[in-house]
């Protein structure tokens, strides 16, 4: 199971945290609580979906415990979002593409930056990870409805920061 | 099915899930630009789940010098606050001193005011029984002489 879904976690994590090195410690801390829990998992989801609600609770608990802990909410290792945007798909043929492409990742993830934590995790877990609308409700403990609304508001901000309509 | 063909077609209901709007341009910009932003995400996690892990050693120094810090600082707070709880308490048993003066002597008045209260009653019962006792009508002044006489003899 770790070496299945292991990928999946750290790279929801990794995307909602945007710091390689809190992705692996919350990765880590998310398998190992569901390796303690395992007994109490009940199989009405899927494994994944299991594990996604046990990371999704573990980076809420995180920033409400760095919340907490006002002086240090100056330090973080979060990657500015030209680092973030660095990684391309090897498809663009030329320069002048490649550019765009990357200006426009940035764009996403100025808009992804700007959303609320729900929204964030519901359009990820929809457009990153490519989770079903029920999984993503099941994964977030919302209805599919609130999913919905979420998303549409997401998505909306996305097209607002690409220049369109919203 | 291929595998990308799969994520292509998810992609195609990803730019409108729910509600099945014919997408025009716009849409299918978003769409291609939402999926190089899943593959840049991708890319990103490939290479940073796949990097070689590095331990870095921990200045003993630093934190040293950070629970030295640390103590100094607790130490400061805890004085700061038992002093400004010292200096409270003494406030509050000066007042309590205080207001115990204070009722000590309005008791103390009451019992002088209550005292001379009393004496002046006693005297003025004194003078209206000499009063009664030494002052008669005028008519009856050559009587008290007789008896005043009597009583000499």
């Amino acid at each position: 199971m770790v070496t299945r879904h292991r990928p999946q976690i750290f790279r929801f994590l990794l995307s909602s945290t945007r710091d390689v090195d809190l992705a692996e410690t919350l990765t880590q801390e998310c398998f190992l609580k569901a390796h303690r829990n395992w007994g109490s998992f009940r199989g009405e989801s899927s494994a994944m979906t299991w594990l996604m609600r046990i990371a999704i609770n573990l980076q809420k608990d995180h920033w409400r415990n760095r919340r907490m802990q006002f002086w240090r909410t100056t330090r973080t290792n979060s990657v500015d979002l030209d680092e973030a945007s660095e990684w391309l798909p090897s498809g663009e043929s030329s320069i002048e593409q490649q550019l765009l492409a990357r200006e426009r990742v940035k764009q996403v993830w100025t808009a992804v930056k700007g959303l609320s934590e729900r929204q964030r995790t519901v359009f990820l877990l929809r457009y990153v990870e490519e989770r079903e609308l029920s999984e993503i409700a099941a994964a977030t403990g919302l209805s599919e409805g609130t999913v919905k609304a979420h998303l549409s508001r997401a998505v909306g901000r996305v097209r607002l920061e690409l220049g369109g309509k919203r | 099915m291929s595998g990308m063909e799969k994520q292509g077609n998810k992609m195609d209901k990803l730019t409108d899930p729910f509600e099945g709007r014919p997408a025009d341009a716009e849409d299918v910009e978003l769409e291609q630009v939402l999926k190089s932003f899943k593959l840049s995400v991708h890319a990103w996690s490939d290479a940073a789940y796949s990097r070689p892990r590095t331990v870095q050693q921990t200045v003993r120094r630093r934190s040293w010098r950070l629970a030295v810090g640390w103590a100094l600082g607790c130490v400061l707070v805890a004085g700061s606050v038992s002093g400004g709880l010292f200096e409270r308490q003494h406030q509050i048993e000066l007042k309590q001193r205080a207001d115990r003066q204070r009722a000590a002597e309005q008791r103390k008045q009451v019992q002088e005011q209550q005292a001379r209260a009393q004496v002046t009653d006693e005297d003025l019962l004194a003078d209206v029984d000499s009063d009664v006792s030494r002052q008669v009508p005028s008519a009856m002044e050559p009587l008290a002489q007789m008896m005043a006489g009597d009583e000499t003899k």
